[in-house]
Order: structure tokens, then C-alpha cells, then sequence
């Protein structure tokens, strides 16, 4: 079997390098690539969106349909890990508890529904002690990396950045948050239903603002229809709808990263993450 | 020996896209531990984004972002000042998608791990084929 395979991939990957003798050269700019579609982007993309950033517009605007159903193949997949992973019912078996003044573990057999509070602080049974430096450490991080998603988002139209990038930062802070301390408190700060809301909300942004588009009268993701919404020339209002747009795969993309990263790292439980 | 020295390094960008990818697909057919078939896909994926963003490349090029300042428009824009934007557009969502997929990938691992307590290939239809 593993001979068979070693095989087959010898001969397709050779079959594959035989074809590179027809491949352009490396950085060519007569490349077919660079020759047909891409021209048209980067000479018309100022005057048709005024969005710099050619990617951006090429992502939001000229390629708006496939960048919606990327975000619902997103949506999907958070779904999906949902679907099958998530165990509902109450939380069984052994419990871990530090005494916080004193920082003793106690180990509590079979707490069925009941649950210490007060000085008492759950921990995970994995990792027992106590990381001040890597709390600390992480504390002060977050909010910086958060502030950074969102200028990635919003700076998207004249810098590198936008939804997809901003998103995945932001959702990034978030399992930062559940790693360093527990998926308790990541899920005190955002529970479950907020990410799942979430995560619908985006892709309804993006696809609304499509509907709205069709509503006044242009096509499905036509930005120039929210001229008259917007207040502003048409022109404008492409870079209005797209910055819109990116907000909606923003959030969908954050939520989706948070919700995977709850139900794989806890196998649907939400009790005890990595 | 030289030629086949030359034609290598004339185009060692799809040589290493190529070896990459083979590695991934070689993961994929031969390896009988699932995680080690997901990291093969995830292998081949990169593969894959990697050689899109080179066929976006130019010599001479820069990013895809137009020159601008407040104040309009100094000088007319050409494509050949710019790479191309497009494999740039497509690999962008991919990586995305690539990550979701992975989500869903080890999400089936772990269902799979839950019933069998396995996670070998022969195993798991061993234990299919006793039970």
C-alpha cells in the first residue's frame, strides 16, 4: 500500500514538473495571469470604487458574490462543528477548586450540579497551577491586539488589511484569552449564544446589504444603489458599501473562529478548553 | 547534468509548490492515523495558496495598493507597476476557508475518536467489522 502510494505521487508530481517547462518564468509581467482580467482592476479601480487598496475592492465589490458564499462556506463550518460536537446536558464527574487566599487544590468526586463560589476559583485538571506571569502577560495583551483587528478592518481601504484579516486578529484575542486562562472565563466574556448570534449577524450583513442594493432599484451587491441612502456620488458609495461589507465578514469570521475553537478544544463539553 | 540544473533553478518556485504538494497528497493516500491525514491536506492547501500568490507576482512590481495622497490623482496607473491582485483576492478567502474546514475536519476527528476510542484507520474497521 505505502509502495503503491509512494508510486502514484512520484508519477503525478512528475507529470506535474514535465508541465512547469510550459509555465511562465517566475515574476513575469507578460505572464497569461497578469494579462487578462487583473489590467482592468488596476486602472479602473480607482475611478469606479475609489478604494486604493485594488484587493479590497476586488474581494468586496467586483467579486462580491464569491466573498458572500465564502463567508456562508465560514458560517457553514462553524455550524458544522457545532452540529456535531456539542454534548448538551449537565456537567459530571471530578471537579478541581483553589482556595484563593491560600492556594490550596482541592480535588471534589462526582459534583453533580453542585458547585463551590466565593473564595473557591474552578480550575482545569490538565493544569493545575497557578501562571501569574502568562495571566498577566496576556492581560495587558489583549486589548492592544483587539485595537489592531479593528484598525485592520477599518483601514482595509487604504492599507493591507479588511474583514477576513481583522476578523481572524480579533477571534485570535479571544482564544488568546481562553488559553491563558481558562474557556470559563473566555465564555463569561462572550458566551455561547452571542458568538452563534453573531456569526449569523455577519453573514446577514453582507447579504442584506445586497438585498438593500436590489431594493433600490440596482443589482444584488450594486453599491452605487445606496448613493441616495448614503447621502454621498455613487462613486463614494462603493467605498461606503464595501467598508460595510468587510464589517459583516469581520464579525462572521470572528465569530466562526471562536465557536470552532470552543466546541474542538473542549470536544462539545464547554467545560474544561487546552 | 547542467540543463537539468538550469531548468530547476529557471523555475524552482513550482519545484518546491510541487514538492510540497506531494508531500500533502503522499500524507493523504499513505498514512493510516487521520490527524496525519488532515495535516496532508493542510500541507497540500498551503501548496496550493503558495503557488497562486506567486503567479501574481511581477518583477518591478509593487504591492497592490495605488499610490495616493490627499489632493487627487498625480500620474495615471499602470498594470505593470502593480503585481496582480487576483490570486491575492482568491487566496485570501481560501486561507479563511482552509482554517474552517480544518475546524470541521478535527471536530469529525474527535466524534470518531469519541465512538472508537481510536484514531488508526485499520483499527477503526477492525472494531467496525467486530462489532
Amino acid at each position: 500500500m505505502k509502495k503503491l502510494g509512494l508510486l502514484l505521487v512520484i508519477l503525478s508530481g512528475a507529470l506535474l514538473l514535465y508541465a512547469t517547462v510550459d509555465f511562465p518564468l517566475w515574476g513575469d509581467p507578460s505572464s497569461p495571469a497578469s494579462l487578462h482580467v487583473s489590467p482592468r482592476y488596476i486602472e479602473k479601480t480607482m475611478e469606479e470604487t475609489s478604494v486604493p487598496n485594488i484587493v479590497t475592492a476586488v474581494l468586496a465589490d467586483y467579486r462580491g458574490f464569491d466573498t458572500m458564499f465564502e463567508t456562508t462556506v465560514i458560517f457553514g463550518a462553524g455550524v458544522v462543528c457545532f452540529l456535531l460536537l456539542r454534548v448538551l446536558g449537565g456537567e459530571e464527574g471530578d471537579h478541581y477548586y483553589r482556595h484563593l487566599p491560600t492556594g490550596v487544590t482541592i480535588h471534589v468526586k462526582g459534583a453533580k450540579g453542585k458547585s463551590l463560589s466565593g473564595e473557591f476559583e474552578r480550575i482545569d485538571m490538565l493544569w493545575t497551577p497557578y501562571d501569574l506571569v502568562i495571566k498577566t502577560a496576556c492581560r495587558i495583551m489583549i486589548p492592544f491586539i483587539q485595537i489592531y483587528a479593528l484598525y485592520v478592518i477599518a483601514h482595509g481601504h487604504h492599507s493591507p488589511g479588511g474583514g477576513f484579516q481583522g476578523g481572524v486578529i480579533l477571534g485570535a484575542s479571544v482564544i488568546l484569552l481562553a488559553i491563558s486562562q481558562n474557556l470559563r472565563t473566555a465564555l463569561r466574556r462572550i458566551g455561547e449564544k452571542t458568538v452563534g448570534i453573531l456569526c449569523a449577524i455577519g453573514v446577514f450583513i453582507y447579504a442584506g446589504t445586497g438585498a438593500l442594493c436590489l431594493a433600490l432599484g440596482r443589482n444584488f451587491l450594486d453599491y452605487a444603489a445606496l448613493a441616495s441612502v448614503l447621502g454621498t456620488d455613487p462613486v463614494t458609495a462603493r467605498s461606503h458599501g464595501i467598508l460595510i461589507v468587510e464589517t459583516g465578514v469581520g464579525i462572521a469570521v470572528m465569530a466562526t473562529m471562536i465557536w470552532i475553537y470552543n466546541n474542538v478544544s473542549s470536544a462539545g463539553r464547554y467545560d474544561e478548553g487546552l | 547534468m547542467s540543463g537539468i540544473v538550469a531548468t530547476i533553478i529557471a523555475k524552482y518556485n513550482y519545484w518546491i509548490y510541487i514538492c510540497l504538494m506531494m508531500i500533502g497528497l503522499y500524507a493523504m493516500i499513505t498514512k493510516r492515523n487521520l490527524i496525519k491525514k488532515i495535516v496532508g491536506m493542510n500541507i497540500f492547501q498551503t501548496a496550493i495558496i503558495l503557488f497562486y500568490v506567486s503567479i501574481g507576482a511581477k518583477r518591478g512590481g509593487t504591492i497592490p495598493i495605488i499610490e495616493h495622497a490627499h489632493g487627487g490623482q498625480s500620474h495615471a496607473v499602470e498594470a505593470v507597476h502593480y503585481i496582480n491582485p487576483l490570486p491575492h483576492v482568491l487566496m485570501l478567502t481560501a486561507i479563511v476557508v482552509a482554517v474552517a474546514t480544518l475546524g470541521v475536519a478535527l471536530a469529525l476527528a474527535i466524534r470518531i475518536y469519541n465512538r472508537y476510542r481510536t484514531l488508526e484507520e485499520d483499527e477503526i474497521l477492525s472494531r467496525i467489522r467486530g462489532s
